[in-house]
């Protein structure tokens, strides 16, 4: 389908189908019962980081898993995007699609560039150049190019650009009727509505944001599958194992790294443009070299150079950020409750310092036992499973065939 | 033990529409049928409380966090009451707010506005919160006040010092108790004056982003005012850690003070370096050099050890005040903890009593009568005197401070000492100040 | 003319703790092939050393004091060390007093002993594996370690003083010609400077002239070949990561005076001390070395007013600017070699 071979076809609508019917899937629990509270995850906010970090990570997959360059200033991108898709609902429109649609192509433009000064050197040298780069960004944005007393305000520093009640928009009003700030939307759709939908004791939020982005995100994902089995795929990977070899063949590669690398670019941009659609803020901290660092966590966890790792990857990190901050000794009281006070005091003593505000704690140990335990991510993970099961499916064939 | 689940929005909607799927178009998922933004309508009601977890600020955001646990224990009738029974309004009866039981959610802002953003979008749509709370950075507090006003959630600010949050990006819905970057300058001026004379100096190093910016501007304007000289403003990295190079040509600037506009870590650095460096022994124009620190935390004080002796600066509180309501307060917090609280935790307690207690008051958890009821509200026993929440820019004015290290700690608790409390009058300015120029209120929003 | 020879000296400073770590994170680097992103974690366990030695001998039992009251009204408990009580007040006060000089001692063997931990515990398992998992598994070790750092002391840093005689500081300038006050220095920094100066010319020397050093060279260069000729590389390269790790360690003990330690400060090294290495050249002890003082005076020039004054906010960037220019005029770093992380 699509020009797609059938294992691939499968993936696609196996994606498809996660994404589209995210709103059941993360809401496993009925709304009001204690395991909800923490664990459900089916709410508009998550539910649109959880497909916008997985558009960030396939971008990046197709850089790092493709040729093997390892971008440590990709968040870089996501602060372009961020920043321009904010400055088209101040100064244009609130509608969504120019906003994304300039953040590709600010980011673009920006990747082209960046790529081109990082791209003349390879290995380590290319990690720190990128990283100087998306620092310099953070830096200049944080401070220098955000001050708000200064007639050169372009990101309003530390508190990150937001719309205000006198931004002079050139189609639409600043300000709605009532007093309050317009949202954004998708030609009239305000990005922020959602339908609810009660049974019997779960409650299901259907968002329209949500679903723009999965929608997207599908898109995203196909296009990453087209690359991935198209002959520039397959001239990055050569560029991966081994360069030099193509190099010798009177090759010059440097122009399909950089297309990979602005590729790349454009699906940050695009995954910045999306959230500043969801949220029109955008603040620096999305540029700080962590948060790159955090691109290649999620790329790593779900399995570098697959096509399905990275949306695993995204959505993995992204849950158990949100859910592991928010559990304190409250919660934990009210799920231990049912042990002995004493043993409980003791139990919540000790989890206390994995969640809440040792989340990082958690997260830390986890990210290391999979990099130990499954260098292939989350998706050696699952094949491996997946493994256990044929042969165990298998030995209990061998077992039948002498009987028959 | 025994602690109920949060979540009231779910038992409400089982009891009501059991079995029934029934699809209602919703903005920020505040249900149709609701008439306003997460109306509580079951047994409890949702506080969210939004602190620094992780990072530099998690001290402090783990202080806010017991304050919040306190002031919960106290409205649901617990504990030995606190400031709630030297509190001059006597609305809260110690059994919740209007007759519901609080429950809170809890999340970390790791002190950047995306993430705590985020965080309060989980508690706004999720888990129902009615009203968030707390932050220990002024990016995070205008980041946070936005998105409140946009959902219709009524924001009480924790500690934020930037001018800004009550000045340009101030927002209907967002309520300020702590003190400001202008009211420290206010206050401070004078004490500067008298102890180190009207011909002075003064040699600016400012943390390079908003909060700092802002309060540049407050202190070197009140301080001009007065007489002093500003011979230098110069701005660092939030990042560095280092501040040697900053420090070292100070002494041959001709200033003969330093203002140390920093916070948190970047103060504690700042500090120990200019004092390694030997600033406060030196004669500058045949005076003594001297160093002010506008903005303490003892919290952060503490980090700076020895090197704050003797040095003044301003705070919005501290437990050293012998007024009953402080008194009261840590009390409660010390038999509690073990420790007194710092000045964050003081000011998200009475953020939080003040919240429960405007709900009281107008009968109601809708945001725009909850804003009604704080503004204009005059009050008094909650530790800093009478108090007036105005109504034109939502923030308190009261009496401010001023502090100095102490000379000789008696514990690691003790490393302040109030030298003057200013009153009121001389902190309060026009709300359209030119120094808070730029923003509007806009309508109160209930979603 | 005072304004320079001042920022040279901060920059000198600054350097030689940039130094210090750059050259730990190179001998690792050089030696096992592993790119260590937890030796910013090493760093900050060494000044944490000196605040738990701080601790240890400032441990106290509480005495009553009936006159003065605490924050609730009840009377004062007055610590008094334990030091106190066994070697009189004076001693024991100065043992306090010298606890940062103290926890060198203290903090080497410990230091050793994480290095040896890390290295046959974790670290061993990834010598095949490529270079993003080394970087990934060792940041994930730096986040553990800094998080249980947190979790025992705060996040909040702790003051950790210098012994009195060190505070305070000297005036250069009059010993130049200057006016007073011109060029003054802490004592404490010249002794940080001083001790880095030592530690570098002792790592230099125990390579250069040990046999131990030599075969460590040899194995640098070629450790297949080494590995061949019957010499156990691994033992001795186990030996190398905890010198690295002691050297990192004494860093950190020194630097806990001139900034108080806070658990993330090793985070805040990190990422400085990886552009030191990369714009000395990847496995190059001298470029490590240089590059660390080259940065740290140049970052000390433009954070000078005069400078800020051309190119605003220069201070903020200049790092990655210049690392940025240099890996571009040349490939690989001030004195890289050829083919070492370039695949």
């Amino acid at each position: 389908m699509l020009g797609l071979n059938k294992k691939d076809t499968l993936l696609f609508w196996i994606v498809a189908a996660l994404a589209l019917l995210a709103p059941f899937i993360l809401n496993p629990f009925p709304e009001g019962s204690s395991l909800a509270q923490m664990f459900n995850a089916g709410y508009p906010d998550l539910m649109q980081r959880f497909v916008i970090f997985g558009i960030l990570v396939i971008g990046f997959n197709i850089l790092f898993g493709l040729t093997g360059y390892l971008s440590f200033g990709h968040a870089a991108f996501l602060g372009i995007g961020s920043y321009s898709a904010v400055w088209m609902f101040k100064l244009v429109g609130m509608n969504v699609i120019p906003a994304i649609l300039l953040a590709m192509i600010v980011s673009g433009v920006f990747a082209l560039l960046i790529g081109y000064i990082s791209l003349r050197r390879s290995g380590i040298y290319f990690s720190i150049l990128t990283l100087a780069i998306a620092q310099m960004c953070y830096n200049l944005a944080y401070s220098v190019l955000g001050n708000p007393s200064s007639n050169f305000n372009l990101t309003n520093g530390e508190t990150g650009l937001q719309l205000s009640l006198d931004d002079a928009r050139i189609l639409g009003e600043s300000v709605t009727a009532e007093g309050a700030l317009p949202v954004t939307n998708f030609f009239g759709l305000a990005m922020r509505s959602s339908y609810q939908m009660d049974v019997g004791g779960w409650l299901f939020t259907f968002n329209a944001g949500y679903y723009l982005s999965a929608i997207i995100m599908l898109v995203s994902f196909y296009v990453s599958i087209r690359i991935f089995r198209s002959p520039f795929g397959l001239m990055l990977r050569a560029v991966k194992s081994n360069q030099q070899r193509m190099n010798y063949t009177g090759l010059n590669t440097r122009p399909y790294i950089l297309a990979a690398f602005v590729i790349s670019g454009i699906y940050a941009g695009l995954a910045g443009g999306l959230l500043s659609s969801m949220d029109p803020l955008a603040g620096a901290e999305r540029m700080h070299w962590t948060a790159s660092g955090e691109i290649v966590i999620m790329a790593i966890l779900g399995g570098v150079g697959t096509l399905i790792g990275p949306v695993l990857g995204a959505g993995f990190n992204e849950y158990f950020k949100n859910i592991l901050s928010k559990i304190n000794d409250n919660v934990l009281h009210d799920w231990l409750g049912f042990l002995p006070d004493g043993f409980e005091n003791l139990l919540v003593g000790f989890l206390h310092y994995f969640v809440g505000k040792g989340w990082h704690l958690t997260l830390g140990i986890m990210f290391m036992l999979v990099i130990i335990f499954l260098p292939g991510g989350l998706v050696q993970g699952g094949q491996r499973i997946a493994r256990l099961f044929r042969r165990k499916k298998n030995s209990d064939e061998t077992q039948q065939t002498p009987a028959e | 033990m025994s602690k109920s689940n949060f979540t009231r929005r779910g038992m409400l909607k089982t009891s009501a529409l059991a079995g029934a799927g029934v699809a209602l178009p919703t903005i920020f998922t505040a249900s149709s049928a609701a008439a306003y933004m997460n109306e509580p309508k079951g047994g409890s009601v949702t506080l969210g409380f939004n602190v620094p977890q992780t990072g530099a600020y998690a001290d402090e955001g783990a202080d806010e966090l017991r304050a919040y646990e306190l002031a919960v224990e106290h409205l649901n009738g617990g504990g030995d009451g606190g400031m709630m029974n030297t509190f001059s309004s006597k609305a809260l009866q110690g059994n919740g707010i209007l007759g519901k039981k609080v429950e809170y959610v809890t999340g970390d802002t790791q002190t950047k506005s995306d993430a705590a953003r985020a965080s309060a979008k989980s508690m706004i749509e999720k888990d129902g919160a009615i009203m968030i709370t707390g932050g220990s950075s002024s990016g995070v507090a205008v980041a946070v006040q936005g998105l409140c006003q946009e959902a219709g959630i009524i924001f009480m600010a924790g500690l934020t010092h930037s001018n800004d949050t009550t000045g340009k990006d101030k927002k209907a819905n967002g309520f300020r108790h702590f003190f400001n970057a202008y009211m420290s300058a206010a206050a401070l001026a004078p004490v500067l004056k008298n102890r180190y004379g009207a011909d002075r100096k003064a040699y600016h190093l400012t943390a390079d982003y908003t909060w700092g910016w802002t309060q540049e501007e407050s202190i070197a304007a009140a301080t001009e005012e007065m007489g002093w000289e500003t011979v230098n403003k110069v701005r660092t990295p939030l990042a560095a850690t280092d501040f040697s190079s900053y420090i070292a040509p100070v002494l041959n600037s001709g200033a003969d003070v330093l203002v140390l506009n920093h916070y948190g870590g970047n103060m504690v650095n700042s500090l120990t370096n200019a004092v390694q460096f030997g600033l406060r022994e030196k004669m500058v124009n045949g005076k003594q050099f001297e160093i002010v620190v506008p903005l303490y935390s003892r919290l952060m004080a503490r980090g700076a050890g020895e090197n704050v002796k003797g040095i003044l600066g301003s705070t919005n509180w501290h437990w050293s005040l012998t007024d009953e309501a402080s008194q009261a307060f840590v009390k409660s917090f010390g038999e509690k903890f073990g420790f007194p609280p710092s000045q964050a935790a003081h000011t998200c307690y009475v953020q939080t009593l003040l919240y429960a207690d405007a709900c009281e008051r107008a009968g109601t958890f809708n945001p725009c009568g909850i804003g009604e009821a704080l503004e204009g509200f005059e009050f008094d026993g909650l530790g800093n005197g009478p108090t007036l929440y105005r109504a034109g820019d939502h923030q308190c004015f009261k009496d401010v401070l001023v502090v100095k290290g102490k000379e000789n700690p008696t514990s690691e608790f003790d490393l302040l000492e109030v030298v003057e409390i200013t009153p009121r009058a001389q902190v309060e300015y026009p709300v359209d100040h030119p120094m808070f120029a730029g923003g509007a209120l806009g309508a109160c929003n209930a979603g | 003319m005072d304004a320079i020879i001042l920022q040279i000296l901060n920059g000198l400073d600054k350097g030689s703790a940039y130094a210090l770590i750059a050259l730990g994170l190179t001998l690792i680097f050089g030696t096992l092939g592993v790119v260590n992103f937890a030796h910013g974690a090493l760093f900050m366990i060494g000044a944490f050393c000196a605040v738990t030695l701080n601790k240890l001998l400032s441990l106290s039992y509480m005495v009553e004091d009936p006159t003065r009251t605490d924050f609730l009204g009840k009377p004062l408990q007055v610590a008094t060390p334990y030091v106190h009580g066994w070697f009189g007040e004076a001693t024991g006060e100065a043992l306090i007093d010298w606890s940062v000089p103290l926890a060198i001692l203290f903090s080497i063997p410990v230091m050793i002993a994480v290095g040896f931990i890390m290295e046959r515990g974790l670290i061993k398992h990834f010598y095949k594996r490529p270079h993003a998992d080394q970087i990934l598994v060792t940041f994930g070790l730096a986040i553990v370690l800094q998080e249980l750092i947190k979790s025992f002391y705060g996040a909040n840093p702790i003051p950790t003083p210098a012994p009195e005689v060190f505070r305070g500081s000297f005036d250069f300038g009059v010993m130049l010609g200057f006016d007073p006050n011109a060029i003054i220095y802490p004592y404490w920094r010249m002794v940080y400077f001083a001790f880095s100066a030592l530690i570098i010319g002792a790592v230099f020397a125990f390579l250069r002239f040990t046999t131990f050093g030599m075969v460590v060279r040899a194995g640098m260069a070629d450790r297949e070949t080494v590995g061949l000729l019957g010499i156990n590389i691994d033992k001795r390269f186990t030996i190398m990561f905890g010198l690295a790790a002691a050297v990192a360690g004494v860093a950190g003990v020194m630097y806990a005076p001139i900034n108080s330690p806070n658990y993330h400060m090793g985070m805040d090294f990190l990422v400085l001390s990886f552009v030191v290495v990369v714009v000395g050249g990847m496995g190059s002890l001298p470029g490590a070395v240089l590059a660390g003082f080259m940065l740290g005076i140049l970052e000390a020039f433009a954070s000078m007013n005069q400078v800020k004054a051309i190119i605003p906010g220069i201070d903020q960037i200049i790092i990655y600017l210049i690392a940025i220019i240099i890996i571009l005029t040349r490939p690989r770093g001030l004195m890289g070699k050829k083919g070492v992380m370039e695949e």
